[in-house]
């Protein structure tokens, strides 16, 4: 018997052999042997009769999971804005040159990958890296020095220096949500004194909207959740904090996890579920040992399980399903795919997950930070939770603060908070620009910092990205463009094919071969995108374009050139071939550009 | 007159039975909205958007939109025909398209539905992919330079032939159709000539072999028929058959 046969017949004892785990198991399969090989692919396809064709088609769309062998150390660099800002790609450089390999290519001697990725989310202690799934923060030149040693030796990950992989919650401000933490089961057992109909009234009352951007009424949701008929109901909780720039599900998850899972539970008991599932990004890895260790007290403590809280018919039980790289599974109908071991394209709505979820059952999802502020008002009461907030937007809002200010980190503001009043909070000075909400968010120029974080005014997620005067915006933009090109799953047309247009109008605008012509077409495809596309990554995916050049035309028209069209291609570039042949490199061998 | 049970397209009244997509109940009344990955012998997908219309002022995918009472659609005004068209050409962009050198050229639904919304040129920059040829199946051949990653093929293939020859792989721009089979190549796989999958195909990226350029230009598909048999595989063949063994006017 080879070792990947034993291997992957240990994975599907462990399991029921359903189709449903195909993720899991491939993604343990890749940690395991650092690709997918050949022969794991066949036994699963034999094992949970699903056709190759489509383990291999599942392979290729997540970007954690490969076909080629990364070799004993898996390296990606974190490549959000934020780590660029902090000097991530020279970081890279070095290490590559260090060990003589390419960006994006498995050494020969197989030993180790250097590669990108988009936003780990450690922003706030980056730049950062993830070395076979594991994160290690605030790198520089010594951190490197030393990791080229530790590879070259062999020493393997678990061996490294734990100051490497030491995350901070980085906590700057606290209020409803992470003031005083609650003893572990007083959520439910305030759900149990409520009820079901007490409960979703408080709730209701609260205003709690949805804490992932969106903003639909948490007990609208799960109201509608609970009366649509199915067989099994489910809890799902989206951890699958894609957005670059956001990173306050890690602090959660890291130290509220117990509020989380009791957000989940209550919420398991309202709509009749039995299973819930916490859908983690793959780059949270490291919070898994904890979390499972936290599910397993609370089976112990009979907070889980059967009978909960010693009510009979009270049956509940979370298990975490990890993603392996794609933003798009942030998006509910996606990770619901996902969740089920497919690719993460998103489904066509109506039906929506609360009556055709998981399994086509009807299903909650509702991100991390929903269910810490459902908890919380089971035991302080919809009042409590009133009390801050503005109407429309009630309670209280993580914000991941990144980029340039002094003091980054999670800080928690009542919603109506100014811009203005957060910039000065984290230490923020000269600020030429402020990207809210990440990437799909919106670009906050100056005069617009009076504008307050609120449903009815500037919604978020919770990513707050800070550019002081001395940035190029439009790195910013081509960033956030070539993030969203990555992540496009490719289902639909404006999305796939304008996507990648747009990067090449980007492209063309920033070597500074591009006209006003380029600058409509740009918006032409941008309308479009958000017209058409399937699903909101689509429809947001030219934000950043859009807004900037609303906001900050000056950043594109100072690279134009005076004239009415420029064609797509480099005119002196095409040239080069010649220049090489007949080795002139002189004025008239080149095509010089008049501004 | 009742309008129950009606939505208006284009100012007529359609009537709608509960269950009906805006597509289906269009399509039974007459009316033409142009698509490409939906194929009404099948289940919607949505991947296209080509049937993008305007609904109560809102852009929606009519192929996957539920039809109801009071909603009013924008199917052939300007603004709409626009956005099809530029979601076509960035088709003919994404792949290469060569339709003077193609031979499905005449029968092609992705040309057809070009004519059909007036696109004059791709406007676009050519991406100018670089995609194979399989030419490994005895009775088939795949043109992957023609292919618009509608996934036609693979739902096919997997739902009606029971066969799932076919799947979508990767991500994003990198999208692919990919064979089941170990070498990879269409010659190992299970497909057979008279798998409904090999016909459904909107483009000329699935075509059998050993007929090449047998119907003249002049008496293609959409040279005989209108631009509403799009998607109707049957109708296809029904037309096609009598033009191999003779002129369809005698």
């Amino acid at each position: 018997m080879t070792d990947i046969r034993r291997f992957v017949d240990g994975l599907l004892s462990n399991t029921d052999d359903v189709p449903d785990q195909l993720l899991q198991h491939l993604y343990s399969i890749q940690h395991q042997y650092s690709h997918i090989p050949e022969e794991a692919i066949q036994l699963l396809s034999e094992r949970l009769h699903i056709p190759r064709v489509e383990i291999i088609s599942i392979v290729y769309f997540y970007a954690f999971l490969h076909m080629r062998d990364r070799g004993d150390f898996d390296i990606r660099f974190s490549d959000n804005i934020t780590d660029r800002m902090l000097g991530n790609l020279p970081l890279l450089e070095s290490l590559c040159k260090k060990l003589g390999v390419e960006p994006g290519v498995p050494r020969a001697d197989g030993k180790v990958t250097v590669d990108l990725t988009s936003c780990t989310g450690l922003c706030d202690q980056g730049p950062a890296l993830l070395v076979n799934g594991m994160a290690v923060s605030r790198l520089d030149e010594d951190r490197i020095h030393k990791m080229v040693g530790l590879i070259e030796a062999g020493v393997p990950v678990d061996k490294w220096p734990k100051k490497f992989f030491a995350i901070e919650d980085n906590i700057q401000r606290r209020d409803k949500l992470l003031d005083d933490v609650i003893t572990r089961g007083s959520a439910i057992e305030a759900f149990a004194v409520r009820g079901s109909d007490g409960l979703l009234e408080a709730i209701d009352k609260s205003g709690l909207r949805g804490r992932g951007g969106a903003g639909f009424k948490t007990a609208t949701k799960w109201r509608f959740c609970r009366d649509a008929p199915g067989e099994e109901h489910y809890v799902i909780c989206n951890a699958d904090e894609g957005e670059p720039g956001t990173f306050k599900d890690r602090i959660l998850l890291n130290s509220y996890a117990n509020v989380v899972f009791e957000g989940m539970t209550m919420c398991a008991g309202v709509i009749g579920a039995t299973k819930g599932f916490l859908y983690l990004r793959g780059e949270y890895l490291y919070l898994r040992p904890a979390l499972e260790h936290l599910l397993q007290e609370r089976r112990d403590a009979g907070l889980l399980g059967k009978n909960i809280l010693g009510r009979k018919g009270f049956d509940f039980d979370i298990e975490i399903h990890m993603g392996a790289g794609a933003y798009i599974c942030g998006e509910e109908s996606a990770l619901i795919e996902s969740l089920e071991g497919k690719r993460g394209i998103p489904r066509n709505r109506p039906p929506f997950p609360v009556t055709r979820g998981y399994k086509n059952q009807p299903s909650v999802v509702n991100n991390v930070e929903t269910f810490v502020a459902a908890a919380r008002i089971a035991v302080f009461g919809a009042d409590w939770f009133c009390s801050a907030g503005t109407e429309q937007s009630c309670g209280t809002k993580l914000l991941s603060i990144s980029g340039d200010c002094a003091r980054p980190g999670i800080y928690e503001y009542p919603y109506g908070v100014s811009i203005r009043q957060i910039l000065e909070d984290c230490g923020a000075e000269d600020t030429q620009a402020v990207q809210v909400s990440g990437p799909a968010g919106f670009t906050i120029p100056p005069q617009e910092f009076y504008r307050k974080i609120a449903f009815e005014d500037v919604p978020t997620g919770g990513s707050f990205m800070i550019f002081n005067q001395q940035r190029d915006l439009l790195e910013m933009v081509q960033n956030f463009n070539q993030f969203f090109c990555h992540e496009s799953c490719g289902f639909c047309t404006p999305c796939r094919i304008g996507g990648t247009l747009m990067k090449d109008l980007l492209n063309k605008v920033i070597v500074g071969h591009a006209t006003a012509y380029d600058l409509n077409e740009m918006k032409k495809i941008g309308h479009l995108m958000q017209k058409t596309a399937h699903c909101g990554l689509g429809a947001t995916a030219p934000n950043p374009v859009l807004d900037t050049m609303e906001k900050f035309p000056g950043i594109y028209s100072k690279r134009l050139l005076n004239r009415s069209y420029e064609p797509a291609f480099d005119l002196d570039a095409a040239l080069e071939v010649s220049r090489h042949i007949t080795g002139r490199d002189d004025e008239g061998a080149h095509i010089r550009y008049e501004r | 007159m009742s309008t129950e049970n009606t939505f208006r397209l284009d100012g007529k009244d359609i009537p709608f039975e509960d269950g009906d997509t805006v597509m289906d109940a269009a399509l039974r009344a007459g009316e033409y909205i142009p698509h490409l990955c939906h194929n009404p012998d099948f289940e919607p997908h949505g991947s296209c958007r080509i049937c993008v219309v305007d609904v109560n002022g809102k852009h929606e995918c009519s192929c996957t939109l539920p039809a109801s009472e009071g909603m009013d659609v924008d199917n052939s005004s300007e603004a709409i025909v626009d956005k099809r068209r530029t979601l076509l050409q960035m088709l003919f962009v994404e792949g290469n398209h060569v339709c003077p050198a193609c031979e499905k050229s005449g029968a092609c639904q992705l040309q057809a539905v070009a004519y059909h919304s007036g696109m004059l040129n791709p406007h676009f920059t050519h991406f100018f992919p670089k995609r194979s040829i399989d030419s490994s199946h005895p009775d088939i051949v795949f043109y992957f330079n023609r292919c618009i990653l509608c996934g036609l093929c693979v739902r096919v293939s997997r739902d009606v032939d029971k066969k799932s020859v076919f799947s979508l792989s990767g991500r994003g721009s990198k999208t692919r159709i990919i064979f089941n089979s170990p070498s990879g190549e269409a010659g190992d796989t299970q497909l057979a000539i008279t798998d409904k999958a090999v016909s459904v195909c909107p483009t000329g990226a699935i075509l059998p072999k050993h007929l090449g350029y047998e119907t003249p230009v002049g008496k293609r598909l959409y040279d005989c028929l209108p631009i509403s048999v799009v998607g109707d595989a049957a109708k296809y063949h029904a037309v096609k058959k009598p033009f191999l063994n003779g002129d369809p006017d005698e």
